[in-house]
């Protein structure tokens, strides 16, 4: 069994952040160059991270198997990102973030974590200005802001349809002066393959050069994954193509735990699913719901156009089961709703889409006014789909998008190996079990600008590990399982290729652990994804070479740790008796059909410690909350 | 949505490595209007793997034409023939049954190809490196609504920074300019207060950067803009030129 301290400080919620900063052990400015780190990953959370302990004076490598650091998938972010400023003066504030942010997470994340996210969100703002992320603007000069699912309050700051683009250019730019200055040394198309461990503690890093597979090995006094989410285990989602589980997933096989894998986020306003060939799904920024209203005809199996169904023919069944929130409710709520209603065939035409109509948008603030606040996404749509959303309301339905689950971290931000950080989306920390709109921009940059750049301190200064090059036994060790690794991958001469396991791996995960999941169903996936890796094992087919830029050998390891990670969902899934936020188990539902939460035997984070492949071994964090009354979550 | 299938003749380039002669492959396919022309790819890629061949090399990342990752010369055009549109947004329903589409990688000195259709883009994280930032310190930040911004100067930065990296503006050039990319971020943060102090010092350091990279001069062609997914508008160009020249007169000044 492995030991979960969550080193929450003790104290008022309010002061523990600033309490803890004032007790940690700080490196003296001299001594930080001394300190090697390796960051892999280069979106919000590493970019930020690498640039400001560049700044600090350490010696930062950063690691990404882009070949730029500028398009990590943080860049496709949209719509925008939160902080507790309230500029509208509509009364926010931090505790009010704070409270939005467990109660949007369904009470399944720690009070501390998430109170220090909405604290720190105002400083992000102004880092952000100051470095020159060109955020909109009103006319008198001051900052604008919009709303978004999940509060009453107008607290998102954005860039066009552009946010995560302008965030994580903003945070590259103070990542190149810190590259300018010698501190941070950026490698690009580099894949990390596996973490070194010298006496327990993570010390170093196995990556394979993209470019011509060599392996190389790197040291240091600490690691930090900043890799992103999972959710292209599902095969279809919105992330990137190239997002993985690898990083993470190896660290979990060397003994990080894995917290709360079945927490994964369905966004409800994605493009619908075209055809077999379609190789991801198209968000449409959830910022559209503040405008536009979401409908489906009354009748099942209804096949007249849209302008043909009047408004008395018309559900708009968001905002008649929910009237405080509307179209506004949390993301894991209105996508289940959209997958009820077509369900019951009532989607678009009695197929899988919802319409989300700007009609009434059009005749407030007219075209116009709806083109300068959503355009780009207005053309996306035309582009991808060929119809002109101004003229016919758009369709739209649910996709995997974000992972609230990831590797299980501390109050500081690090995993249960000594020296292991692990920030952003590949955590696990702040969301509980759904996260809201613009929040995962807003994680990333604080974890990285105003957190790790102190707990690492502490780290470095309580446990001193020492510097170890790269020629110990542990290195070598871990270099010759990654090559036999790479060889058995590649050995793999069978009928399918990767990605036709992959997407019968995503098939049978979006039917059983997706949006809505039953014991049954569960039970029933983890033998099938049993099954499919064996079948892996011994029907992949792979082709080329290790020493030579090979794309299928790299999607066939990324593949091969999804299908451990697929089963750990589903694991995860079965054994939480419960409903809450994005896992939604059909066997607890209220009569009303929403979400039943059993709080007496629930409220635990779930760190799963790896034992072999298909085995492992619950841990349980329990979770205190103090200062919020777990309310049964209400929208109506 | 959703027509009939067409029938394509594709020629793609295929080259080993950099040092490798190169040359078309030709693949015949049918293929769904509604894919994209990176999913043709994936259906193509997976049909190679199958019969035991290699794939063909290209880059993607997000898919939605903002990581800037993806991008090759479709039938002459980079990105393909649609203004303002990525690679991988290209949609299969903008060609014709029974077309010949041609697919080479966006060639240019500065951009050596690394395989098929990649190429190697890093000169451009170079100029970055090199002045593309306002220096100050995480933590040091005043409040944000401190630094008033006018809408204007903050759509025209934006405008400026929505560039994507993807370098058709130097393949699309006959000299292999990355005026209208080093533009672009030069005026990205000179539209703004925030940028003002640095704004001489760093023109000059990114413009010898580039210099440095080998990247061509600018003869005002404008074929960059027009085949700029992102529709970045040369007028950047002219911006930084400006700062440039204005520069050059400071250090003078200073140094006498
Ligand atoms: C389409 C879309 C829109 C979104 N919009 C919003 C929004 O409006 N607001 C909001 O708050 N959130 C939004 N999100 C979520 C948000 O963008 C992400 O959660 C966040 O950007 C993740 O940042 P990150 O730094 O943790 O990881 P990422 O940005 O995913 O970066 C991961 C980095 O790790 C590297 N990496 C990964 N694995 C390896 C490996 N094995 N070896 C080497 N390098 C590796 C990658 O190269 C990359 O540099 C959106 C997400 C999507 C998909």
């Amino acid at each position: 069994m492995i030991k979960l301290e969550s080193k929450v400080p003790e104290g008022k919620l309010a002061d523990k952040w600033m309490n803890y900063k004032f007790k940690m052990k700080v490196v003296n400015p001299a001594n930080k160059r001394k300190y090697d780190i390796i960051v892999i990953g280069s979106g919000l959370a590493g970019a930020s991270a690498a640039a400001t302990m560049g700044e600090l004076g350490y010696k930062v490598k950063v690691f990404t198997f882009h070949d730029s650091s500028r398009r990590a998938h943080s860049i496709a972010a949209q719509g925008g990102i939160n902080a507790a400023k309230n500029y509208q003066n509509d009364a926010d504030s931090v505790f009010r973030l704070f409270y939005d942010t467990i109660k949007g997470g369904d009470f399944r994340s720690r009070e501390a974590n998430t109170y220090r996210l909405a604290e720190v969100s105002n400083n992000i703002i102004d880092q952000c200005v100051a470095q020159g992320v060109p955020f909109a603007r009103e006319y008198g000069g001051t900052l604008a802001n919009r709303s978004f699912g999940g509060a009453q309050v107008s607290r998102t700051f954005y860039a066009r349809g552009e946010t995560g683009q302008q965030l994580l250019l903003g945070a590259y730019s103070s990542m190149n002066r810190q590259v300018k200055l010698g501190n941070v040394e950026i490698f690009p198309r580099r894949e990390f393959l596996d973490i070194v461990l010298v006496n327990d503690h993570a010390q170093g890093v196995i990556v394979r050069n993209l470019l011509n597979g060599n392996i190389e090995k790197y040291s240091a006094q600490a690691v930090i994954l900043a890799t992103g989410g999972y959710s292209n285990v599902y095969f279809l989602s919105t992330n990137a193509m190239n997002s993985n589980t690898t990083a993470i997933w190896r660290a979990h096989k060397q003994g990080a735990a894995f917290a709360n894998p079945c927490y994964t986020q369905i966004h409800p306003t994605c493009l619908p699913v075209h055809g077999e060939g379609q190789s991801k799904l198209v968000l449409m920024s959830e910022s559209l719901r503040n405008d536009g209203r979401i409908w489906v005809s009354k009748k099942a199996g209804d096949t007249r156009s849209p302008d043909k169904i009047t408004e008395d023919e018309r559900d708009y069944y968001l905002e008649r089961k929910y009237p405080a929130f509307g179209n506004l409710v949390p993301r894991d709520v209105a996508s289940r709703n959209a997958k009820y209603v077509c369900d019951e065939g009532r989607g678009v035409g009695g197929g899988r889409a919802v319409y989300l109509d700007f009609s009434d948008a059009f005749h407030r603030i007219g075209k116009d006014g709806v083109k300068d606040k959503y355009g780009n996404l207005f053309d996306m749509y035309k582009n991808i789909t060929g119809v002109d959303p101004y003229e016919i309301p758009m369709q739209i339905y649910p996709a995997p998008h974000y992972t609230m689950g990831g590797l299980w971290v501390d109050y500081n931000l690090m995993s249960n190996i000594p020296g292991l950080f692990v920030l952003g989306e590949a955590n696990f920390s702040d969301h509980g079990a759904n996260r809201l709109g613009a929040s995962a921009l807003m994680q990333g940059l604080s974890d990285g600008y105003f957190i790790i750049p102190y707990t690492i301190g502490n780290y470095l200064v309580t446990e001193n590990p020492e510097k170890v090059g790269t020629d110990g036994s542990e290195f070598k060790e871990a270099e010759r399982a990654v090559e036999d690794n790479i060889q058995k991958l590649l050995s793999l001469n069978g009928k399918q290729t990767v990605d036709e396991i992959h997407k019968r791996l995503g098939n049978i995960l979006i039917d059983k652990v997706g949006m809505s999941r039953s014991e049954k169903g569960l039970v029933e996936a983890i033998q099938q994804i049993k099954e499919l890796r064996n079948e892996f094992w011994k029907d992949a087919k792979l082709v080329g070479r290790a020493d030579d830029l090979n794309l299928t050998l790299e999607r066939a390891g990324r593949v091969a740790d999804f299908l451990e990670l697929g089963e750990l969902m589903a694991v995860d899934a079965l054994h939480r008796n419960e409903s809450c936020g994005g896992h939604f188990r059909e066997e607890y539902e209220t009569p009303e059909g929403e979400a039943m939460r059993r709080d007496d035997e629930f409220a635990y984070v779930a760190a799963w410690e790896f034992e072999d492949v298909g085995k492992w071994q619950l841990n349980k964090e329990p979770l205190v909350f103090e200062n919020v009354e777990l309310a049964a979550r209400s929208y109506k | 949505m959703n027509n009939e299938n067409l029938n394509l003749a594709l020629h793609i380039w295929r080259q080993e490595s950099r040092e490798a002669k190169g040359k078309f492959e030709e693949f015949i396919v049918t293929v769904s209007p509604d894919a994209s022309i990176l999913e043709m790819l994936d259906e193509i890629n997976n049909r190679l793997e199958k019969e035991g061949k290699i794939p063909i090399a290209f880059e993607s990342d997000c898919r939605e034409g903002i990581c800037g990752a993806c991008g090759f010369v479709v039938n002459g055009r980079q990105h393909g023939p649609l203004p303002k549109t990525a690679t991988c947004q290209l949609h299969m329903r903008n060609f014709k049954d029974g077309e010949t589409i041609y697919l080479e990688p966006m060639r240019a000195t500065p951009f050596p190809i690394i395989k098929d259709l990649i190429v190697d883009r890093s000169a451009f994280d170079k100029i970055q490196q090199s002045g593309a930032f306002i220096s100050f310190n995480t933590g040091s930040a005043p409040d944000a609504n401190a630094i008033l911004v006018p809408k204007e100067a903050a759509d025209a930065s934006l405008d400026a920074a929505e560039c994507i990296g993807c370098g058709a503006c130097v393949a699309a050039c006959i000299n292999a300019s990355a005026m209208l990319f080093v533009g672009a971020k030069v005026s990205q943060f000179a539209l703004l207060p925030q940028g003002q102090l640095e704004k001489y010092e760093r023109v000059q350091e990114m413009v010898a950067a580039m210099d440095e990279a080998g990247f061509g001069s600018c003869t005002n062609t404008y074929a960059c803009e027009a085949e700029c997914p992102k529709g970045i508008s040369v007028i950047n160009i002219a911006m930084m030129n400006r700062d440039f020249i204005v520069s050059k007169f400071r250090s003078k000044e200073v140094e006498s």
